[in-house]
């Protein structure tokens, strides 16, 4: 029996000499990659195991080509697919409530979203032929010929109304939406919608937009499932049937986000339990060459959980706030950096100084080099975690897909970060991050004393 | 929870904003079947999960799972709010954070050090019925975890500083959690009125005033009682072998000494005789209102393995009661959003039922719904109720019965994907007393349920005796606009 003296010993001694590397024989993640004849492009990953199949299909009309008067148009258009589709020759009209229970009775799913970047539509199925078969067809309709009908929309934008003045008495959304403000200005990822823009939206912009950018040469379409490559290539064949499948045009460039000129510092008064103290700046693109020396800087300041320095310094120390964080939103653009965390009003000013001078340290200093190891084995020992499921996989694949990363991505990914050193952490969170140059808002807490 | 970013922390509250066939479900898990229509049967590919009981009585469920090498590991202690007393509540919860300050061997913070230098990820989670601990790690490391996990079990020990500290955390949880947001503040006071006797009146983050004044003693005490083998069952699912994880957890749990589980006074609620209301006013732009029944739940006697085995009225009446949630509100098209918000003009921006089947304590079957603009709280409670009488007076179609059925079989598909929630559903199922393989059963028994029992069920479970109805009564932002000073009692 070991006594727990032993047992510290021991874990010591493998920390310190590397025994908690894992080798996996397993790391090998055989991506299958082609090209449709019309130009899809397809990406699939054989998981046998459970008789079900999950499908993404990504194209490049997220929100970031939202018009400017029109915030959310493009997840209003992907979201609207469910309110029915056409009658056409592959079947009669369905309204929503058909439609809804037609996916019910496959015991199947299938809807639209739009992020900030990608439009895309989800598939989850058992692959059973008949329902599989049934499945496909209907996805087929509901993304290449849906109705959207008028009626539901004008429905449904008094419903969208009242939640996003909800929303807007919620503290969180708030301070969200005042750092999203002063972190993107004018650039598209900070569009949000309103009342005013949710009342200029029809039905006839959807439909525009969907006969617009819908198009079979258009897509990327992510598979993981129990499905091989002749029965997924036969899949996507007959899901993206009912769209056009030529006629893509390259979409218009969209400008970068802007860096911040100054610093900005808005303190808005509200009467909740807590403040919310929120800190950010643009930060950095997806295709960024340091992307892996940033997702680690992050890790060790304020996303790798508990053990991460905001929340040693601001939790765990000083027991100020339940949650305090930080993270990075690297898309096509720069996506915001931001930090954020809730605490008593009165200890609102405390937190903020703290998170200023442990976010000064880290970009001024980097980290040291127990906390670089320190990440590394939990990034690097927890790889597998990140792909033990289908769904989580499928995010990986269509991730992959949608940056055009190598297809042995994920084969090489902790190799990526074991090479890291703490100069090339300390190099790009300072190439990155302007401590002196970020947005805050404190929402919540009473004006401090100047 | 321990920390706030992997998993909701109350699970059966937080069935609240889930859909009806995603609560009644919360006991199933694994093992598939075939379609309620003609399908092909679905093969299994997985082992089926194998129970042991250690040298000390404490429980162990291994499910292997070889899709990928990782693991999750759970400790499970049947202990939650509900076997607190007046004036500590919140200690089980507060137990569950101190749980991470150390042992005489791991100091304060390291369990979760050597857990990310594992690999791995960690949390916790307190309820009404119990408190969980869980480790995701590659498969490798499981012994690791076990070691640390058996550890803190046995030989958690924390400062009067690091209680006092954390307190504070958790009272930024409560803030953060309920203070702010009318739902949770309406539900926390809806409790307390729905139950009288019944310990679930009280918050599972405990009231403001019991966090104040709570003591080390207090945690220390409630550790001392309950967290004993008996009470508590580890579950292991994923990249792993039976017979080594079943060696593994006898050195490491096996070995602790063996504790009887404290008596459990009954608490029981007094039979509920006439309608009750209560009223909560909060900054928010919309109305809201809910609607609580007492029904029965499903208890593990209640269940017999044998499909030729009758099951007694109350335990007939809870699975009706689930197909009925399901057939409310378990899809897009269900009747609740249908006949409340997707007419036109419609009543309500959204509705829908909840009801969990399974817990220690007593059941509860919820209709809620936030009004239309320009419709009234009262309208939708009235328009919640029609629905339930028209089911009562028609009943349910045999369409809308296979669509339900259809779902959960290939809900049980769907489930395998996930390593963790295949662990989870296992291990809330030991909490509630069910057999190993009950899932399977509860299935079986679920497609046996007929159109007429739903109908029966509407009939008979939803007068005005059993019923509690809150509203959230909206209040101007205005309000909140302007700075208030910190109320007494929140400063140090």
């Amino acid at each position: 029996m070991n006594t727990p003296k032993l047992i510290a010993a021991r874990a010591m001694i493998a920390g310190a000499i590397g025994l908690f590397y894992i080798n996996f024989a397993w790391a090998g993640i055989p991506i299958q990659h082609w090209t449709q004849p019309q130009g899809a492009r397809v990406y699939l990953v054989e998981s046998p195991a459970i008789p079900m199949v999950d499908v993404q299909i990504d194209l490049d009309a997220g929100s970031r080509r939202d018009p400017a008067d029109q915030p959310g148009l493009a997840n209003l258009m992907a979201t609207s697919t469910s309110n029915g589709v056409r009658a056409s020759h592959a079947g009669p009209a369905l309204d929503e409530n058909q439609l809804s229970e037609a996916w019910a009775d496959l015991g199947a799913s299938f809807g639209g979203s739009a992020s900030a970047d990608r439009m895309s539509f989800a598939l989850r199925s058992l692959t059973y032929p008949d329902i599989l078969d049934q499945a496909v067809a209907l996805a087929a309709r509901q993304i290449g010929e849906p109705a959207f009908p008028e009626a539901p929309w004008l429905r449904d934008r008094p419903k969208l109304i009242a939640s996003l003045k909800e929303a807007n008495t919620r503290p969180a959304t708030l301070a969200a939406r005042a750092l999203n403000r002063a972190v993107y200005g004018n650039h598209p990822y900070g569009y949000e919608p309103t009342e005013a823009s949710l009342l200029r939206t029809h039905v006839q912009h959807m439909r525009d937009l969907h006969a617009r950018v819908l198009r079979a040469c258009a897509v990327q379409v992510s598979i993981v499932g129990a499905l091989n490559r002749t029965q997924a290539d036969a899949l996507v064949t007959k899901l993206l049937a009912r769209l056009p499948q030529a006629g893509c045009v390259k979409p218009p460039p969209v400008p970068e986000v802007q860096p911040l000129a100054a610093a900005s510092d808005q303190r808005i008064a509200f009467a909740s339990a807590q403040a919310h103290v929120l800190v950010g700046q643009p930060g950095f693109k997806r295709n960024d060459p340091d992307f892996f020396a940033l997702t680690v800087g992050n890790h060790i300041l304020g996303g790798g959980g508990f053990t991460a320095r905001l929340t040693e310094e601001v939790r765990e120390k000083r027991g100020l706030t339940y949650s305090v964080y930080s993270f990075f939103a690297p898309g096509l653009h720069a996506g915001a950096f931001t930090v954020g965390l809730q605490t008593r009003p009165d200890q609102a000013e405390q937190a903020l100084a703290l998170v200023r001078e442990v976010l000064s340290r880290f970009v001024a200093q980097g980290p040291s080099d127990k906390e670089l190891q320190a990440a590394k084995d939990n990034l690097m020992g927890g790889f597998a975690l990140r792909i033990d499921s289908n769904k989580k996989l499928l995010d990986n694949v269509a991730n992959i897909a949608w940056n055009r990363l190598p297809l042995d991505y994920l084969d090489t990914w902790t190799q990526q970060i074991d090479k890291l050193t703490a100069a090339d952490v300390r190099a790009a969170m300072a190439r990155v991050l302007q401590p002196d140059r970020m947005s805050t808002v404190v929402l919540g807490a009473p004006d401090p004393v100047r | 929870m321990k920390h706030p970013f992997h998993l909701t922390g109350a699970l059966r509250r937080a069935c609240i904003s889930w859909s009806a066939g995603a609560c009644a479900l919360a006991l199933i898990s694994a093992s598939p079947l075939a379609l309620g229509q003609a399908k092909p049967p679905v093969s299994v590919t997985a082992p089926l999960a194998q129970q042991f009981t250690l040298k000390n009585g404490m429980t162990l469920i291994v499910k292997p799972d070889r899709r990928a090498p990782t693991a999750v590991h759970m400790l499970w202690v049947r202990v939650g709010s509900m076997d607190e007393v007046d004036g500590s509540s919140g200690v089980a919860h507060v137990l569950e954070h101190m749980m991470f300050k150390g042992t005489p061997t791991v100091k304060a913070g390291d369990f979760s050090r050597q857990v990310a230098a594992l690999g791995g990820r960690e949390n916790a989670f307190t309820s009404k019925d119990y408190t969980g601990y869980f480790q995701q790690i590659p498969s490798q490391r499981l012994e690791d975890v076990m070691r640390l996990e058996a550890d803190r079990f046995a030989n958690s020990t924390w400062t009067d500083e690091d209680f006092r500290k954390e307190l504070e955390v958790v009272k930024e949880e409560r803030r953060l959690r309920t203070e702010d947001k009318p739902h949770a503040r309406l539900h926390e006071a809806m409790d307390g009125v729905t139950y009288q006797a019944d310990p679930y009146r009280r918050p599972i983050v405990g009231w403001m005033s019991d966090l104040e004044s709570l003591q080390p003693e207090d945690a220390r005490d409630f550790y001392r009682r309950w967290y004993t083998p008996t009470n508590a069952a580890v579950v292991v699912a994923g990249d792993v072998e039976v017979n080594a994880v079943r060696a593994l957890a006898e050195k490491y749990y096996g070995s602790l000494p063996a504790r009887a589980v404290p008596l459990r006074k009954p608490r029981t609620e007094p039979e509920q005789a006439g309608l009750r209301r209560l009223a909560l006013k909060a900054p928010a732009e919309q109305a809201y209102v809910a609607l609580s029944f007492k029904v029965p739940g499903l208890r593990p006697e209640g269940l017999p393995a044998q499909a030729t085995v009758p099951m007694d009225a109350p335990s007939e009446d809870a699975l009706a009661l689930t197909v009925l949630s399901a057939v409310l509100s378990g899809y897009d098209g269900a009747r609740l959003p249908r006949a409340l918000t997707l007419t036109e003009p419609s009543v309500a921006d959204s509705a829908g039922a909840y009801y969990g089947l399974t817990a220690r304590g007593p059941q509860l079957f919820t209709l809620y719904g936030v009004p239309a603009a320009g419709k009234t709280a009262a309208e939708v409670e009235a328009a919640l109720r029609a629905q339930i009488a028209l089911v009562a007076k028609e009943g349910v179609t045999e369409a809308e019965l296979l669509r339900v059925k259809n779902r959960w079989v290939a809900g049980e598909v769907y489930k395998q994907d996930s390593v963790f929630n295949q662990a989870r559903l296992l291990g809330v199922s030991w909490i509630n007393g069910f057999a190993l393989g009950s899932d399977t059963v509860l299935l079986e028994r679920l497609r046996g349920v007929s159109a007429v029992q739903v109908q029966s069920a509407a009939a008979r479970y939803f007068g005005d005796d059993a019923l509690t109805v809150a509203t959230l009564i909206p209040q101007p932002l205005e309000m909140a606009r302007k700075p208030r000073s910190p109320a007494a009692g929140m400063r140090h």
